[in-house]
């Protein structure tokens, strides 16, 4: 329990240092920035540029807009936080479902790992940017029968592309952990493939399996707020981020907003995935290095 | 999974003969051309029986091991277990199996590690638990039914393998140099268990190991093998009674001692230099 709180405290204690680190190199950094040549190494320290750390966190607590019964800036920051946070969730257990079927895969049959692996790797070097009008092309002009494709599908749809990767290959590697002697065992109970699976395979890649399930989950939140920015999709984390960029000059704290949230958004997903790894704490006592 | 023609086990009289090798090969294709392990080995081990294989590195006697447990497949020859070809027995659990390394489910405590072959082939929890508290029991690992492989020594987690391998009571039980890992001491002990539980289970057993004494304490024939082509060269009977095995002063009795001397000539006889690789303490 104190080692917990020691932890927290660490974390803390980190938070203020980086507070301190901004406003330390606005006090002492030249007003506009630092340039060799036309390229700038170092950022403009003026308001416009890095206001006050508690200036961005004063101007959550005030109201989004002028009108009257407008929200505070954190109430909608939240707000659509939350709305990211559905799809992120949505995506990450796609990407999660589809990368474990294809480690599933690849580990029964040699010629699927020969053919579909270099496909995996080869799909992560196409930019989400590129991809993601393309999805959203395509979502629209799908007719599902009652179930009409929304817009969001495609966001989900485009995050989870950018989550199964770790996870196809994460889960391979650990379907593939076991020792000759633990494979050789098996074979000497006529087990088959499937009961090779359940008692050896699947255990044995819990360490492999659970850092891939978080390197997953922050490529959902990525994968979700960028397609949200490339797709446009109003309501969450991407556009708020879009439309506030444009208060950068008249109102410099609010663009701080949407990025707090997503930092929030991505230990919020980080924290439920390390749950996961709580009741499986006896399948890691050989722990490996990610 | 099920074997139609399968005799039962019960139906074996004592003296029946647990595995029959005949003329069996292996030859390994290897990039660096073809390697044969074994060459036209005939060997038989009766039921109940206790034979070593011994020999120098290379002389393929683990690959004989490996082809009577079906984990590996002749280039030539026949392998019989029980009256069946070695993967019908495999599929009907005739054996059971220890190697050099324990193999312990590292996620599985000592007890749900030996209950694991029993797990598999659908025995029902309460006798799974009686037979693993018997074996526990029987290893001396009584207190450590629920730690983990990890928490226990080299020597600890070879008995749990030992105990997971005679968990289905088999007739057969084939070890690969179980005891090649450990300290001297804990190799002697060990030694003494294994009679023992051989004793209880009335298993035949074929034994790869790398040293004659251990070999000559256990055994009631010593299969002396030679390298490049791996065959049999010798087969030395030890006429030590079971009982006397079982009492440690058997170690330093003159019959033991005869007995490792002429293990000791039938890997020598031939071969002008030492055999690499076997132990001669």
């Amino acid at each position: 329990m104190t080692r917990r709180l020691v932890d927290a405290a660490t974390g803390l204690a980190t938070l203020v240092l980086l507070a301190l680190v901004w406003e330390l190199y606005k006090w002492l950094g030249p007003a506009d920035g630092w340039s060799i040549g036309e390229i700038r190494v170092l950022p403009r320290t003026s308001d416009l540029a890095m206001p006050h750390t508690w200036e961005i966190l004063g101007r959550l607590a005030d109201p989004l807009t002028a009108a009257p019964d407008a929200p505070s800036l954190a109430g909608a920051v939240l707000a659509a936080g939350a709305f990211s946070f559905g799809i992120a969730l949505l995506s990450w257990v796609l990407g999660v479902t589809v990368g474990i079927l294809l480690a599933l895969g690849m580990q029964r049959l040699r010629v699927v790992e020969s053919a579909v692996l270099p496909l995996v790797i080869l799909s992560q070097t196409i930019p989400l940017i590129a991809l993601a009008p393309l999805v959203r092309g395509w979502g629209s002009r799908l007719y599902l029968g009652p179930v009409e494709w929304e817009p969001w599908m495609s966001v989900a749809v485009i995050a989870s592309y950018l989550a199964f990767f770790p996870v196809a290959v994460g889960a391979l590697r650990g379907l593939q952990s076991p020792d000759t002697i633990h494979v050789e065992l098996m074979r000497s109970y006529g087990a088959g493939w499937w009961a090779t699976l359940v008692r050896l395979r699947l255990p044995a890649s819990v360490p492999h399996l659970l850092p891939a399930l978080r390197l997953a989950a922050a490529n959902a939140v990525v994968g979700t707020v960028v397609a949200e920015v490339s797709t446009g999709i109003p309501g969450g984390l991407g556009r708020m981020i879009l439309e506030f960029a444009n208060f950068a000059s008249s109102d410099p704290a609010k663009p701080w907003a949407p990025l707090l949230g997503a930092v929030l958004l991505g230990l919020v997903v980080a924290g439920l995935v390390a749950l996961i790894g709580l009741p499986l704490s006896r399948f890691r006592r050989v722990e490996v290095s990610a | 999974m099920t074997i139609q023609t399968a005799p039962q086990r019960e139906e074996h009289p004592r003296g029946a003969v647990a595995v029959e090798v005949t003329g069996a090969t292996r030859v390994f294709q290897g990039s660096a051309g073809t390697v044969t392990a074994l060459d036209g080995v005939d060997l038989t081990v009766g039921a109940g029986e206790f034979v070593s294989l011994i020999g120098p590195s290379g002389c393929g006697k683990s690959t004989l091991l490996r082809l009577i447990a079906d984990l590996d497949r002749p280039t030539a020859g026949t392998i019989e277990v029980f009256g069946r070809t070695a993967e019908q027995a495999r599929l009907a659990h005739d054996y059971g199996i220890a190697f050099q390394q324990a193999g312990l489910l590292p996620w599985r405590t000592v007890r749900a590690n030996i209950e694991l072959p029993l797990a598999m082939h659908g025995t029902g929890r309460a006798a799974r638990r009686e037979r693993a508290d018997h074996l526990i029991e029987l290893v001396g690992l009584t207190e450590f039914a629920d730690h983990y492989p990890d928490q226990l020594s080299g020597g600890m987690q070879q008995r749990v393998a030992i105990a997971r391998a005679v968990a289905e009571e088999p007739s057969l039980l084939l070890m690969d140099e179980p005891f090649g890992a450990l300290d001297e001491m804990t190799r002697e002990r060990l030694q003494g268990e294994l009679v023992r539980i051989c004793a209880e289970t009335r298993a035949a057993v074929v034994f790869v190991t790398h040293s004659i004494p251990e070999a000559v304490f256990l055994s009631d024939r010593v299969v002396v093998m030679s390298a490049r082509p791996g065959q049999i060269r010798e087969v030395v009977d030890i006429d030590l009674t079971r009982a006397a095995r079982s009492d440690e002063g058997l170690r330093e009795d003159a019959a033991y001692f005869a007995a490792v001397t002429r293990v000791r000539e039938a890997l020598h006889h031939g071969s002008p230099t030492p055999a690499q690789g076997v132990e001669l303490r």
